[in-house]
């Protein structure tokens, strides 16, 4: 039943993109399209909902007469791919409801508006597949119709660069999902998920399954080194797609990695949780380095969105660890801390991305260094922003917090675990949790801080006007999600039980049952937080401080010049920069991280040329491991082009040659 | 019945650190002039300072926001709030479950964060100065109390302030390396947190010096005298969580009853007056650093508060 | 009384720990030769409490060997030394100190985990503290490698043999640490003296007396 009203609602999606091809130029287009996207995506998520919350237990897979003719295609909707359809629908009706005003600013509404359908449908196929194929084709239609959206706007040739890399890396990541679902079906080629599951893997197997599906599926998701794309691919697309691909797309990439290593894989081994916690912390710590260094909004976000993967990966990892050793509730409670952050950062992130694009609508600038001032002349999106960042920042009482709380406390359980690696390397994998949480908060100070604080640093900056309802509407509704899933996360957490407990075994306690709606995770004696009763406090604090002021203090109010210790400086110069803040940073972490090097040119007394700062930062992942590859390839192409000019003779000896070289196989091969 | 004891212990606790925090500043400060042999300021200078704000009127930059004029609130709250959840000279109150250790550590984070944004708000360059050296300064700081947490929370097989201070009272805990690592650790993060020398100087207004100081260049009047009182109840429970966790005796047990809650009170105040006295002797003894050896400070904090949660990792017994 | 003097002894020895990462944090000579004089002093301290824990009073000796030559005469006299020859007192590192400290950090670590998995079955306080022995071994192995100078190398060295000793004294029973210790102490003296024959050979083309006394001014 739910299954084919949520069947239908992606074949009306793919109606949809249908449409779009044909009436893309007709006035009301945008609005109808949007507006359907909306009601669609709406009904998948309260289906989803209303399954989880009253879960009743896995049904059998619909099996639809396409793909493949001996399989078909297989669906099936359980607690994994329920939880993750609402992630997802809800961050689409968020992006198409934001979209109905954004939209409008489209010049070129026919290169958007057939696609972004099909990638909402494409996305929910993924996590509807049951069985490989439809599962990889889905994942190949999603990756497509994000590219067409990717090189929306191709004439600027940094759109064009950014779409070539990702086609590149999503085939990639495409051809070694392939080997994964290969190796997993095994020569008997039973390809539905339930014959995987039930299938003997050879020793050996596992591992490499492991390791091409971190490649895969970290490809998508953005894990380091793999993740060199997003910063270029998400901000070439227009705003809500970015949000989109940001907050959405990455998580049906961490839903594959949990549905191959959780459900598909069987038992996992201790070793792979290290694996996993190595490349989630230095993916946590290079993301949120990169994003302080950025001067291009939507690309600092995108670092961001490489930073919160790697914080997932984290827990995924800690709940690989836990589960290899058999302690299942300390397993349920990462896994259902990494599962949270999925749903706050598809919250947050889509409201980031939102916000920027309602700037870049309003000023047509994504460099911070021109903005600054918008707090006075966009003073809602100013707010909703700063909630944005507030969250992703990790501070009570919002939803940031929470996730980043649970997974602490998950470290906390890890010196149970009897093997030594693992003691190595939890405690190193929570310091880097610890300074990405860190400096991310230090990199959205930067965000917020230069791009809407202190006075406008050019003319289009000065003129900034405020955006349209509907855009503001969608991120209403996405920062009041953050504060809801900051203040009752008990609810969260019982939502997502049932798909901890399909996976681990167990499930945390119920929180809903506790007094004051607070979450205990482990024990009452052990740790226990309130969000509900932290904003009540501060609410009240907040109040009665400003209560007792007001009524004792005076009240009088003069507005002046800015003192500036006496130096007023009228050029919006003179304040701090989007480097100039980041260059403590820069300094302490960077000449590790990027080789960061500053050289000052001093013109001597009486030279009347100005001073120059030189900084010099390397992308030591570009430059160590891409480019190598990039001239191998290169060097390969150009000798095998030699192929291309050989004399008839030269042909028909190579064909010989090989012929030869076939038969010698037969005849020695035992 | 019981109940409403509770809640009047509770409230008790809130108003006595918010009395206390200007006292224990004008304390700080009349030893450290001692200690330079001059006379030095009242002890009650602070509270007069505070009414004298107060009464003044606010002189706002024209293009301040509403986010200069209601954080100083914000930040006040957010502080206020960590406080009232540190046990001074009670355990076992009866919020005291609703916010962690590691839960105050954050709330603490979002006034720091708040104060950074007003700093850049005005769009001076000392404004900018003092955000970005905070942020530099809490980007090392937070992981550094965080791996503190951690090795605190190992030994006490919980988060809970209340819980921490009980098992450090009652069980035989000993006197451990990593106790030891998380002490320096502990203070070396709240130097740097309460602006302190050799963080910061508290008593400068000179650009090269300042960091707390510009941030909040640009404060006037009333919502200067709530950052103030906001900056001194941050003392205030930096020196409270370092009691509470080390020195914990004295400290009274849930329903203890009257005479326990005033041993407690006595105990507490006689710990402010020698953590502020040590803070002032420390003080006058070192020089300020410059701002680029202060991420080598505070990395040792880091490094010590790691180590301690890597032995305690590797074995029960460290 | 047991598991405070367990306790005792593992302070002192993570003391001895902390001060090895603060031989690596100097950057200045005689700061360098201070904190090794404290380096001295904590060991000299270990040994005495593993002294009086184990009750092996001949274990006061290398406490006092410890004390007196390395806390006492080996800093004076190299502090001397630097004086006198004008030996350049910045000490330049290999990688920064950031770097480093990761390192040291690292092979703590890593220490921690090889000692406590070797001797699974031994006495816990004397496993504990060999494994911070073997840390403090390491660390003074890492500062040999990172400095580009002779006499912190040479700093480094002794931190290394205060290492061994504190590994010796901890393993109870071990026989001949006494003697042991006043090899050591005449190793370490003849480097030392070696070291500084080749700084003056360096500096004046020559060792030969007459010759320094002619730079003296002291023959006419």
């Amino acid at each position: 039943m739910a299954i084919g009203a949520v069947l239908t609602c992606v074949a009306a999606l793919l109606a949809l993109a249908g449409l779009g091809v044909v009436v893309h130029s007709r006035p009301g287009a945008t609005r109808f399209i949007y507006s359907a996207c909306l009601a669609l995506s709406s009904v998948i998520l309260i289906v989803a909902v209303a399954r989880l919350l009253t879960w009743p237990g896995p049904d059998p897979a619909t099996t639809l007469p396409l793909g493949l003719p001996w399989i078909g295609a297989r669906f099936r909707i359980d607690a994994l791919s329920a939880f993750f359809l609402a992630v997802i629908n809800f961050g689409a009706a968020a992006a198409s409801l934001y979209a109905l005003g954004y939209g409008e600013h489209e010049e070129h509404p026919g290169r958007v508006l057939p696609f972004y359908p099909a990638f909402l449908a494409g996305m929910n196929i993924v996590i509807l597949a049951d069985d490989a194929f439809s599962f990889l084709v889905a994942w190949e239609f999603m990756s497509l119709a994000s590219w067409a959206l990717v090189v929306a706007h191709h004439q600027e040739a940094e759109n064009t660069r950014a779409g070539y890399i990702y086609l590149l890396m999503a085939s990639f990541g495409t051809l070694t999902l392939l080997l994964t679902f290969g190796l997993l079906a095994g020569p008997a080629g039973g390809y539905g998920f339930t014959d995987i599951r039930a299938a003997e893997h050879a020793a050996w197997l596992p591992g490499l399954v492991l390791a091409l599906a971190l490649i895969g599926t970290g490809s998508k998701a953005g894990l380091v080194p793999l993740h060199v794309w997003l910063p270029l691919a998400h901000p070439a697309a227009p705003s809500h797609v970015s949000a989109l691909m940001s907050g959405v797309m990455t998580k049906v990439a961490v839903y594959g990695f949990v549905r191959i290593t959780f459900d598909l894989l069987g038992e996992p081994s201790w070793w792979w949780s290290i694996v996993v916690l190595g490349l989630g912390s230095i993916t946590a710590v290079l993301g949120v380095l990169y994003a302080l260094m950025q001067r291009d909004l939507k690309k600092l976000l995108a670092y961001s969105t490489v930073e919160n993967i790697g914080i997932i990966f984290i827990g995924l990892g800690l709940a690989l660890a836990f589960k290899a050793s058999g302690y299942a509730a300390p397993a349920a409670l990462a896994l259902t801390a990494a599962l949270f952050h999925v749903l706050n950062h598809s919250f947050f992130k889509s409201l980031l991305f939102f916000g920027a694009g309602a700037v870049l609508n309003s000023t047509g600038e994504r460099n911070i260094e021109r903005l600054g001032g918008l707090i006075q002349r966009m003073p809602i999106v100013a707010f909703l922003f700063l909630g944005g960042c507030l969250a992703i920042s990790a501070l009570p009482p919002l939803n940031g917090f929470v996730s980043e709380w649970l997974l602490f406390q998950a470290i906390l359980l890890s010196p149970d675990l009897p093997q030594w690696g693992l003691k190595l390397t939890i405690p190193a994998a929570g310091a880097m949790l610890a300074l990405a949480a860190a400096l991310s908060a230090t990199c959205f100070v930067r965000a917020f801080g230069i791009t809407f604080l202190g006075r406008p640093r050019s003319p289009e900056a000065q003129a900034a006007t405020e955006t349209d309802p509907l855009s503001r509407a969608g991120m209403y509704v996405l920062l009041g999600a953050c504060l809801v899933a900051g203040i009752l996360p008990g609810l969260i957490i019982d939502g997502i039980a049932p798909v901890v407990q399909e996976h681990v075994g167990l499930t945390m306690p119920t929180q809903t049952t506790n007094a004051w709606l607070s979450i205990i995770p482990i024990a009452e004696s052990r740790s226990s937080y309130n969000g509900l009763l932290v904003f009540v406090f501060i609410i009240i604090s907040t109040m009665l401080a400003v209560e007792v002021i007001h009524r004792y203090a005076s009240r009088d109010l003069r507005r002046a010049p800015a003192w500036d210790c006496g130096f007023p400086e009228p050029s919006p110069a003179t304040q701090y920069t989007a480097d100039s803040f980041a260059q403590p940073v820069r300094r302490v972490f960077g000449e590790f991280a990027f080789l960061a090097r500053e050289r000052v040119d001093m013109p001597p007394p009486g030279d009347p040329r100005p001073a120059t700062l030189d900084v010099r930062l390397v992308d030591v992942i570009w430059e160590g491991f891409y480019a190598p590859i990039q001239g191998w390839i290169q060097f390969g192409a150009e000798k095998l082009n030699h192929l291309q000019f050989l004399t008839i003779r030269r042909y028909l000896s190579l064909v010989f040659l090989a012929l030869v070289l076939l038969l010698l196989m037969v005849a020695i091969w035992p | 019945m019981a109940l409403i004891l509770d809640l009047i212990i509770q409230g008790a606790q809130m108003l006595l650190v918010l009395l206390l925090a200007p006292l224990l500043l004008g304390y700080t400060r009349k030893v450290k002039a001692r200690l330079l042999r001059r006379r030095g300021p009242p002890i009650l200078q602070p509270y007069r300072d505070l009414i004298r704000l107060c009464r003044k009127e606010v002189v706002l930059a024209e293009n301040a926001s509403w986010l200069f004029r209601s954080a100083p609130y914000m930040i006040f709250a957010a502080t206020w709030v960590a406080a009232a959840l540190v046990p001074t000279f009670a355990t076992g109150l009866h919020f005291s479950w609703t916010a962690d250790l590691i839960a105050i550590t954050a709330l603490l984070g979002s006034a720091r964060l708040f104060l950074a944004l007003v700093g850049m708000d005005v769009g001076t360059s000392f404004g900018g100065i003092g955000s970005s050296r905070e942020m530099l300064f809490s980007s090392i700081a937070e992981p550094a109390m965080i791996m503190i947490v951690f090795t605190v929370a190992l030994i006490a097989g919980s988060t809970q302030l209340s819980t921490i201070a009980d098992t450090m009272l009652t069980a035989d805990v000993g006197l451990r390396v990593s106790l030891g690592l998380a002490l320096v650790g502990l203070i070396i993060v709240a130097l740097a947190e309460n602006a302190r020398i050799p963080v910061d100087n508290p008593a400068t207004h000179l650009e090269l010096t300042m960091v707390h100081e510009a941030m909040v260049l640009e404060y006037s009047g009333r919502h200067l005298a709530v950052i103030e009182l906001a900056a001194a109840l941050k003392l205030l429970l930096y020196i409270s969580i370092v009691a509470c966790i080390f020195v914990p005796w004295g400290l009274a047990s849930n329903g203890g009853g009257l005479a326990a809650y005033a041993v407690g009170i006595v105990t507490y105040l006689g710990k402010l007056a020698v953590g502020g006295f040590l803070l002032a002797f420390f003080e006058t003894s070192i020089a300020k650093m410059r701002v680029f050896r202060v991420p080598e400070f505070l990395g040792t904090a880091l490094m010590l508060g790691f180590l301690g949660t890597l032995l305690l990792f590797v074995s029960r017994s460290f | 009384m047991e598991p405070f003097a367990l306790d005792i002894a593992h302070l002192l020895a993570g003391g001895l720990v902390l001060v090895s990462f603060m031989l690596l944090y100097q950057d200045r000579m005689f700061g360098l030769l201070n904190v090794f004089a404290l380096h001295a002093v904590v060991l000299s301290l270990s040994i005495g409490w593993q002294a009086y824990v184990q009750d092996a009073p001949h274990l006061f000796i290398p406490a006092a060997i410890a004390l007196v030559l390395k806390g006492i005469i080996i800093p004076v006299a190299l502090h001397r030394v630097v004086v006198r020859l004008g030996i350049h007192r910045q000490i330049e590192t290999v990688g920064g100190i950031g770097p480093t400290m990761l390192a040291g950090l690292g092979l703590v670590a890593l220490s921690m985990v090889v000692m406590l998995r070797a001797t699974e079955a031994a006495d816990p306080l004397a496993r504990e503290d060999l494994a911070f022995a073997l840390s403090v071994i390491l660390l003074g192995l890492l500062m040999m490698v990172t400095r580009r100078n002779a006499v912190s190398q040479v700093v480094g060295f002794l931190s290394i043999e205060n290492g061994l000793i504190l590994a010796a004294t901890g393993a109870k029973g071990m026989p001949l640490v006494v003697e042991i210790s006043v090899a050591f102490s005449v190793l370490v003296a003849f480097i030392v003296i070696g070291v500084f024959l080749f700084r003056i050979r360096e500096r004046f083309d020559t060792v030969d007396i007459r010759a320094l006394d002619e730079f003296r001014g002291e023959r006419q």
